[in-house]
């Protein structure tokens, strides 16, 4: 039974998610009840809470754009190139588009299109320089991505003056950029009991989530992105350009970070303003990382996270802090590696002791 | 040959992977003090058999005896900690490390990584004479070179039992020979050295005693004083030794690969090709014969579009070569069996019918517009396998997990598809046995027949001289002389690469 279980890569990868995550239930009980709280009734006020409809809406909104990141991320890693700079891709593209946006009138359909290529172009441009930077001069992309990073963030603070592309949000201290009008928004959809809105563009990640797989698995390009990435001597014997597929790999992974702001955008805020959302693409490094850069074990992981990360909310009403969740999410990221590791050893012993065991029963 | 006690004795060992029995039932005894030779044809287990005497793989079944005590080893420090030290059949250096960084890795104890470490390699590079440099960088050294870092890594830490797999298959004669004196050093040190090899000759030659394996179990034992080459070939696959031979000429006058006056350099502006020039025609194999290290590595890879020539002229019939890419030339017509399989021939942890897609992957029956063609590449990859008799559970099964000449033959077929104008073959025949070999000299014959032309690099002479219609001889770059594969003998052609007769022979 486990044997047959353990079979198939895909099982395997499954297994070793539930171990890790039991494993982070477990250090992270440790560590409330060394703290002198209750771990089953905290976790309890964590599901109770957490299943509540605004929360389901509020998980599956977050959870979007940690998906859109983590497939941003995992592009690259595919290919072995560490694209840690999704974080400021993402910040700009979506500070640039959402001032295109609320600049632009333009009829409905195309004006979202248009928001949309903006910001992929963007990020996917915004990635590139580090690509080109790695091709041309040989810097490495870790370094380059994150520079780029403080880069954005200074380019955004630069842009993001009254003087120059944002406007004073009504009734606050905050600035942002001018709202872009309804003809560019997106309808949320709705989810009984509850008066929040599903972004409309968790379809977007979705989309993209498609579009990664069938990219990866059924197209000349995605093979050759594999193959870089699998043996970098064997794809340029084999003819794969592997300068030119950096630049591709880093502009799309770019491109697709882009979009992390859009469901937020289009469906939320309209605005980019000083309170929009930061540090997604961190989170997307992690949640690429557990859900093994596979499009699938991605979209649990990034559900998984966005639910610890709404649920831990009611923590705090109950005098427990809520970093207690950031434990959690660090457990299950760090042994995730290590059991995916032995499972997938034993999963390998138990393959060989079936061929034994049907070798014995042919011979006898 | 004193036989005191044995050094390795296996009772019994059996290793099983998904879909294969690679080792059943094997029995073999060691005697300290000698080279004993362990024969077999690809995919008889003898890689694995190794790999669990070295503590890489555990046994399904059996016990170890190293020096008459039992052995449990759980990993090649347990191995090493006995004295047992092996050189693998695919290297295992770190490419961007020097020889000193890659002998001391994971066994810095010894002697520091500093200038004792560099005394020490000195001092063994001396004694066996290996002729190794501490300092170059391991990217930079040819096969044969690799292979002697690889031995002086082992003896470094100490090995009293050596196991070499497969370690002439990269070697010219005179580089063989002096592994081979190199090997009656060892022994009369006491060492033990247990070594595979598909060259029988070789076998008959050096070894003190031969065991043969077939299909994963001991099937005899040998006295190489008693038994002939051709004996020992019957023995481990039931047929007779083949002949590298090439019938009646096809060259034509068309030509298909013309080289003129290129010269390669590398990142320190030598020339490592100098001034090449050669025109291979449709049905010609022109052979290249040379010391491991002259170029010939150099020549392929700018021929293919690795390299950046600096000067001179490529054209595949008639189309100029020079600024196109890999893929452009691949999909003019050039197939590619690289000298190193691992890392330039195959994605090791894809499938049997990935790797089939790869190199091919602009061109039918791989992909359909720009889409991969899974159900294609599955079929051709089924119909290479058994053209080329690829002994394999199935087309699912990661490439790692092929023996290697079984990876061999893989390659060879899918290079052979799609009707090649001209095959790049670098040492085609390199690690299979001497049933498949045979096979893959008809299949460049065939081929050859219907007008391929190949470019033949390769240590061992005899398919050297065998296969080729015209020999050229290559020399620190440049093309030093011509012989007749009519009339030259290995031995005289062991000397122009060397330059002893510099100019022509024949
Ligand atoms: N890691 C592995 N996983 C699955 N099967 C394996 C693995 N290693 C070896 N095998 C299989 O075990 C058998 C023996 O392989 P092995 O490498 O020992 O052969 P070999 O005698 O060294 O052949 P060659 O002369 O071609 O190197 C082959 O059928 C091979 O496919
Ligand atoms: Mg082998």
């Amino acid at each position: 039974m486990i044997s047959n279980l353990l079979a198939k890569s895909y099982a395997r990868t499954v297994v070793a998610a539930l171990v890790a995550l039991v494993f982070a239930i477990v250090v992270t009980s440790i560590v409330l009840s060394v703290s002198g709280f209750n771990p089953p009734s905290t976790f309890q006020a964590m599901f109770s809470f957490g299943k509540q409809p605004d929360s389901v809406v509020n998980t599956v909104n977050r959870a979007a754009a940690y998906y859109l990141s983590a497939l941003a991320v995992a592009i690259g890693f595919r290919m072995n190139l560490f694209n840690i700079g999704v974080d400021g891709q993402y910040r700009l593209a979506a500070m640039v588009a959402a001032a295109a946006g609320g600049a632009w009138a333009l009829p409905a359909g195309l004006h979202q299109l248009v928001i949309i290529l903006v910001a992929a172009v963007v990020g996917g441009a915004w990635a590139a320089l580090a690509a080109i930077l790695k091709v041309t001069r040989g810097v490495s992309e870790v370094i380059s991505t994150i520079m780029l990073n403080f880069i954005g963030t200074g380019v955004i603070a630069f842009l993001l003056s009254p003087d120059r592309l944002a406007v004073k949000v009504a009734g606050s201290n905050n600035i942002g950029t001018k709202p872009i009008a309804s003809s560019g928004r997106v309808p949320g959809i709705s989810y009984p009991g509850s008066d929040l809105k599903i972004y409309g563009l968790v379809l977007l990640a979705v989309l993209a989530g498609l579009g990664f797989w069938f990219m990866v698995n059924r197209t000349r390009f995605g093979f050759d992105l594999r193959a870089t990435g699998l043996s970098q001597s064997a794809a340029v014997a084999s003819g794969v350009d592997t300068k030119r597929m950096v630049i591709i790999a880093m502009a799309l992974s770019g491109a697709v970070a882009g979009l992390v702001g859009m469901p937020q955008l289009l469906g939320g805020s309209y605005s980019y303003s000083l309170d929009f959302p930061t540090g997604i693409g961190f989170t997307g490094i992690g949640i690429a990382l557990l859900g093994r850069n596979n499009p699938v074990g991605i979209a649990f992981a990034s559900l998984l996270w966005a639910f610890l990360d709404q649920s831990s909310q009611i923590l705090e009403f109950n005098d427990i802090p809520k970093e207690i969740v950031a434990i959690t999410q660090a457990a299950v990221l760090l042994s995730v590696v290590v059991v995916y590791e032995i499972v997938n050893r034993v999963g390998r012993r138990m393959d060989q002791r079936r061929v034994a065991a049907q070798l014995g029963e042919v011979a006898a | 040959m004193s036989t005191t006690e044995p050094a390795v004795e296996l009772h019994g060992i059996t290793k099983r992977f998904p879909g294969v029995v690679a080792n059943h039932d094997i029995d073999i005894t060691v005697a300290a003090g000698t080279v004993h030779a362990i024969v077999g044809e690809n995919g008889a287990g003898k890689s694995t058999l190794m790999k669990i005497l070295y503590g890489m793989q555990r046994p399904d079944e059996g016990t170890i005896e190293v020096n008459g005590a039992v052995a449990d080893l759980h990993s090649p420090s347990d191995a090493i900690a006995r004295g047992i030290g092996m050189v693998h059949q695919h290297f295992m250096l770190a490419d961007n490390l020097t020889v000193l960084e890659n002998v001391v890795l994971g066994a810095e104890k010894l002697h520091g990584i500093g200038a004792g470490a560099r005394r020490r390699i000195q001092e063994i590079s001396d004694q066996y004479g290996l002729g190794v440099e501490p300092g170059r960088l391991v990217e930079e050294l040819g096969v044969g070179a690799r292979q002697r870092v690889e031995i002086l890594k082992v003896l470094y830490r100490g090995a009293k039992i050596l196991i070499l797999d497969e370690p002439t298959a990269v070697l010219v004669p005179q580089e063989v020979d002096e592994l081979f004196a190199n090997l009656e050093e060892l022994k009369r040190e006491g060492l033990t050295v247990i070594f595979i090899s598909h060259k029988l000759d070789e076998v008959l030659k050096v070894a003190d005693a031969i065991t043969v394996i077939r299909r994963g179990t001991t099937v005899a034992s040998a006295d190489p004083r008693e038994v002939s080459a051709r004996q020992l070939a019957e023995l481990m696959v039931g047929s007779e030794l083949p002949v590298p031979e090439l019938r009646e000429s096809t060259v034509t006058d068309v030509p298909v690969l013309t080289v003129e006056d290129v010269t390669v350099r590398d990142a320190t502006g030598r020339a490592v090709v100098d001034g090449v020039s050669l025109t291979i025609h449709e049905g010609e194999i022109l052979g290249i014969a040379g010391v491991e290290g002259n170029g010939q590595a150099e020549l392929v890879e700018a021929i293919m579009g690795m390299l950046p020539v600096e000067s001179g002229v490529l054209r595949l019939r008639g189309q100029d070569l020079v600024g196109r890419s890999t893929r452009h030339r691949r999909e003019m017509g050039i197939g590619f069996i690289p000298e190193d399989r691992h890392r330039h021939g195959l994605l090791l942890e894809s499938s049997l019918w990935e790797n089939r897609v790869l190199g091919h992957q602009t061109r039918p029956p791989n992909v359909k517009g720009i889409l991969i063609d899974r159900a294609g590449a599955r079929r051709d990859t089924e119909r290479i396998v058994e053209d080329y008799d690829v002994r394999t559970p199935g087309i699912d099964v990661a490439a790692a997990s092929l023996s290697g000449g079984n990876q061999q033959k893989l390659i060879i077929g899918r290079e052979m598809s799609g009707e090649p104008k001209l095959l790049i073959a670098s040492h085609p025949t390199r690690g299979v046995d001497v049933g498949a070999q045979s096979a893959i000299w008809d299949h460049l014959r065939r081929a050859r027949g219907e007008g391929l032309a190949v470019l033949l690099i390769s240590a061992d002479l005899d398919e050297l001289i065998g296969m080729s219609d015209t020999l050229r001889v290559i020399l620190r770059g440049r093309l030093v002389g011509e012989a007749d594969p009519a009339t030259i003998t290995p031995d005289a052609l062991g000397s122009l690469m060397t330059g002893a007769g510099e100019g022509s022979a024949a």
